[in-house]
């Protein structure tokens, strides 16, 4: 046992949570035994120790598991230890569970822990519809409703969307610029394990005193200040995620500016990189500001301060505010990456190069840019000064401009091409329809005067759910489909595959379509009962939505068997140009046996010979001032 | 591949289709009843919008259907690749500037409809407080309504054609004060008074409605407006401010009558 507990791991940071607990009641005892005579009769008691715990216990357990191993060993100064590259790479099932460094094996985590998450979030969703089948049910108490659109959204988000496009990334990026790994690779790992915690401390609420956190996932003050301790969850596992993701977000951006292959120009770089690096600047730019918004209520509620007690002096808009200065970012966060998937599948799959590949990237960038500018949208109705109304709904449609471009792109890209009409692309198809109409509802919702109706209704859940679930779920089951050959080394099914593109593309418009003439008709969101005259609609969506978390099933049997025992894959199933295609499925424990050198686009299809990456040796010029006299390899104008 | 007459066939089909959108639009109850002046407005405003998406999302959805019956990989073709088109830069500059142009002018014209329902009326406007607490509303009329004390109720009344201005407050929470009927809705928060004006232009009753998320009975914080002639108002004003003087002077059976 001792040894167990002096090699990092579970083990070690399974114990080290429970001392992260005893410390966070030791904190607060010492805390109140020497300021709080006057105030508390107990020094010891269950909400302050749950409530400093949240912050200690997981700080622990990543200490316990051996993510900080090294920097700790660094900072002390001892002599430095030659890189053995033992926690890199996977042998077995194991070296899943435990700090590695290796990207593919940290993706893979990624991309099966955030699986989970949507899984238990799409239940909860279950749970909601069976509530509201008919009015006036009582399946569940209305706190408990409650808890469960909360906890819904925050997983779905915070521990599916934004962490399944960082888990595909981490796996393609660095094999699609030709690194052998990220440029930090210990951050990275350090940074999945976040993840996990986040959502366990999430679900862990429905068992707190008084309920899971149950003020939606925008968590508005006041209401989340009176809230019981549930809302702490929130509002720390929030940060643990957010932190999460700008240590991914820091990687990734280190990584494409620092280590592309010779040759790889910014203007040779595939858009899931140029997408990638996007979000990646929204990230670490917006991210903490959510997390300063989490701050204000942590201590109006733990230590008594008053930034949303108006009688105190307090701005309650001001928490609004500083929220939605990062949820919306967020919400391109939750899409760029997407795009970038599509593009990749949908010139591969066209045999054709992206259609206007620079506007491309241009766009990923104004979205950047543009998308801080619009947050109040989100705030039409709340109460702030009616002048910001009017700026806000400008650069609201003004986004939607390099948004349009990229759909026009895709389409373009489409024309004339040879379309393989297989699973990744049907999904991606999927998406160029759905989205677009999320797409139209948002530029609605940007006109003020519409959006005074329908702000915060179903309508409002009709269009969250056509990008989110129409928008990016299809682009991540394009990507998961796409990649899945690389990664697991298998062919899927791709019967099944199909079945499960129809099913899921059928019944999600059964069931959000409807939800725009219920919020026009005035249903509000997120109450677990309603008025008589929306029933019919209701039960309506309800058995739709069972039916589309049944398609699930299918993609869950479908990835597990394929994994399990699907076909050998070979290394480019897709004849795709981009770098990871150019190595075996799945790819060698350093990616490399040699760095690539990137000599043209990635996206010449339709252009015999046209080489992207090639590990031939670099050819030496020639003479100075004589002909170019190349040796194998094909130089390719580009743009 | 791509025949002259493969595409006037798919610009007719989609012609056709627009239309039929454009036709449902009309067909399907998107609203509930208008009942004020800015529901007018607003509803018709929102139907220029379908008008105007209908063909966006029919054109992107003609280019799909098209590009996968017409480009399609035929059996032979698996190694075939299409051809090296990497842009066109007066498309571009028509589909970036298009879109430019009708999103201005749509927003342009947004303005102009909230102008409208916001502007201030040139008749009488009454003003109406309202209280939102978890998990009710409760409502003020003005010693400038009443002409006496200011009437505390929780039934809301209004007379029809006239403008009123609610001015909005919380006691707890944020809540949000909104009618359907009349297209309109502002927040509820605590430490300031928001508001917003309505003239309600059609009689009847019509649901008031908590939209925003304020606790455990969010969804039961309803209540009603009833939408009444200008003389009914002032009758039912009146019985209002008997009742309310009968209580406080302590007279025992004082009809609690509510019409």
């Amino acid at each position: 046992m001792v040894a167990k507990l002096r090699a990092p791991g579970l083990y070690r940071a399974f114990f080290a949570f429970l001392v992260g607990i005893a410390f966070a009641a030791g904190l607060t005892w010492l805390v109140r035994m020497t300021t709080g005579h006057a105030t508390y009769h107990h020094f010891l008691s269950e909400e302050p120790v749950m409530a400093v715990s949240l912050i200690t216990a997981p700080l622990f357990f990543l200490v316990g598991l051996g993510g900080f191993d090294y920097w700790f060993y660094w900072a002390s100064g001892r002599p430095t230890r030659p890189e053995d590259h033992s926690s890199h790479g996977a042998r077995s099932w194991k070296d899943y569970f435990r700090i590695n460094t290796d990207h593919k094996v940290i993706g893979i985590q990624y991309t099966v822990t955030a699986f989970f998450f949507l899984f238990v979030g799409g239940l909860m969703a279950m749970l909601m519809r069976i509530q509201l089948a008919q009015p006036g049910a009582e399946f569940v108490s209305a706190n408990t409703y409650n808890g469960l659109f909360s906890v819904h959204a925050s997983l779905l988000i915070f521990l599916f969307v934004i962490p399944v496009f960082a888990g595909l990334a981490n796996y393609v990026l660095p094999l699609m610029i030709g690194a052998p790994d990220m440029a930090f690779p210990r951050l990275n790992a350090l940074s999945y394990w976040l993840l996990p915690l986040a959502g366990l401390m999430m679900l862990l609420s429905f068992a707190a005193p008084g309920g899971a956190f149950a003020d939606g996932w925008t968590a508005y003050a006041p209401l989340s200040i009176d809230a019981p301790i549930g809302q702490d969850f929130f509002s720390v596992g929030v940060q643990l995620a957010g932190a999460s993701s700008i240590m991914t977000a820091l990687n990734f951006l280190v990584t494409i500016i620092t280590m592309r292959a010779p040759g790889m120009s910014f203007f040779r770089m595939p858009l899931l990189v140029w997408a990638n690096f996007a979000t990646s600047l929204l990230v670490v730019i917006a991210t903490p500001f959510i997390a300063a918004s989490q701050f204000f209520v942590l201590l109006d509620r733990g230590l008594g301060f008053n930034f949303f007690d108006a009688g105190k002096g307090g701005d309650v808009l001001m928490y609004q505010h500083v929220f939605w200065f990062y949820s919306h970012p967020a919400v391109y966060i939750m899409m760029l990456p997407g795009f970038g998937i599509i593009s990749e599948i949908i010139a591969v799959k066209a045999r054709k190069p992206i259609f206007g590949y620079r506007m491309m990237a241009f766009s990923l960038l104004a979205i950047v840019g543009l998308g801080f500018t619009v947050w109040a949208h989100h705030m039409f109705t709340s109460g702030m000064a009616s002048w910001i109304r009017i700026p806000m709904a400008i650069t609201t449609c003004i986004i939607a401009v390099p948004t349009g471009i990229k759909i026009f792109s895709w389409l373009a890209t489409l024309w004339r091409g040879i379309l393989h009409l297989d699973t990744p692309m049907l999904f991606a198809l999927g998406f160029l329809a759905t989205f677009t109409l999320g797409g139209i509802s948002g530029v609605m919702l940007a006109m003020v005067v519409f959006d005074i109706h329908v702000s915060a209704s179903y309508f409002i859940v009709a269009h969250i759910h056509y990008v989110l679930f129409g928008g990016s779920l299809m682009t991540i089951f394009a990507g998961v489909y796409y990649w899945f050959p690389k990664m697991t080394g298998r062919m899927y099914d791709e019967r099944l595959g199909k079945w499960h593109f129809w099913s899921t593309f059928i019944f999600f418009n059964l069931t959000f379509g409807p939800m725009h003439i219920l919020g026009l008709q005035g249903m509000p969101r997120r109450v677990p009962t309603y008025a008589a005259k929306f029933a019919d609609l209701n039960l309506f969506i309800s058995i739709a939505s069972f039916a589309l978390g049944a398609t699930t099933l299918i993609f869950l049997y479908n990835m597990v068997t394929s994994w399990r025992g699907g076909p050998r894959a070979p290394a480019n199933p897709w004849r795709g140009l981009t770098i990871e295609w150019q190595v075996s499925s799945p790819p060698p424990v350093f990616n490399f046996d040699r760095i690539p050198t990137v000599v043209g686009s990635p996206y010449e299809y339709g252009v015999p010979g046209a080489v992207h990456g090639t590990f031939a040796p670099a050819p030496v010029p020639a003479t100075v001032g004589g002909a170019a006299g190349g040796s194998g390899v094909v130089h390719r104008h580009t743009e | 591949m791509v025949s002259r007459r493969s595409i006037v066939g798919t610009i007719v089909a989609a012609l056709i289709a627009t239309a039929i959108g454009i036709v449902l639009s009309y067909v399907i109850h998107w609203f509930p009843v208008q009942a004020s002046t800015q529901a007018h407005n607003t509803d018709t405003f929102y139907h220029v919008l379908v008008i105007a998406s209908v063909p966006i999302f029919v054109l992107v959805v003609t280019v799909i259907l098209y590009s996968v019956w017409k480009f399609r990989m035929k059996p032979g073709e698996e190694l075939k690749d299409g051809p090296p088109i990497h842009g066109n830069t007066r498309l571009e500059v028509i589909w970036t500037a298009i879109p430019a142009i009708i999103l201005l002018g749509l927003v342009s014209y947004s303005f102009v409809v909230l102008k409208e329902n916001e502007k201030k009326p040139v008749g009488p406007e009454m003003v109406v407080n309202v209280t939102g607490q978890q998990f009710a509303w409760s409502y003020e009329y003005p010693r400038s309504v009443t002409g006496g004390a200011p009437l505390k109720t929780t039934q809301l009344y209004v007379p029809n054609n006239e403008s009123v201005r609610f001015e909005i407050r919380s006691l707890d929470v944020i809540h949000a004060f909104w009618i359907p009927a009349f297209r309109l809705q502002i927040d509820a928060v605590p430490g300031i008074t928001t508001s917003y004006r309505a003239t309600p232009d059609r009689l009847g009753a019509y649901p008031v409605v908590c939209n925003l998320l304020c606790g455990v009975g969010h969804g039961l914080m309803r209540s009603t407006v009833h939408v009444v002639r200008p003389s009914a108002f002032h009758t039912w004003l009146q019985s209002q401010s008997r009742i309310s003087a009968g209580a406080s002077t302590g007279q025992a059976g004082a009809p609690a009558s509510a019409s």
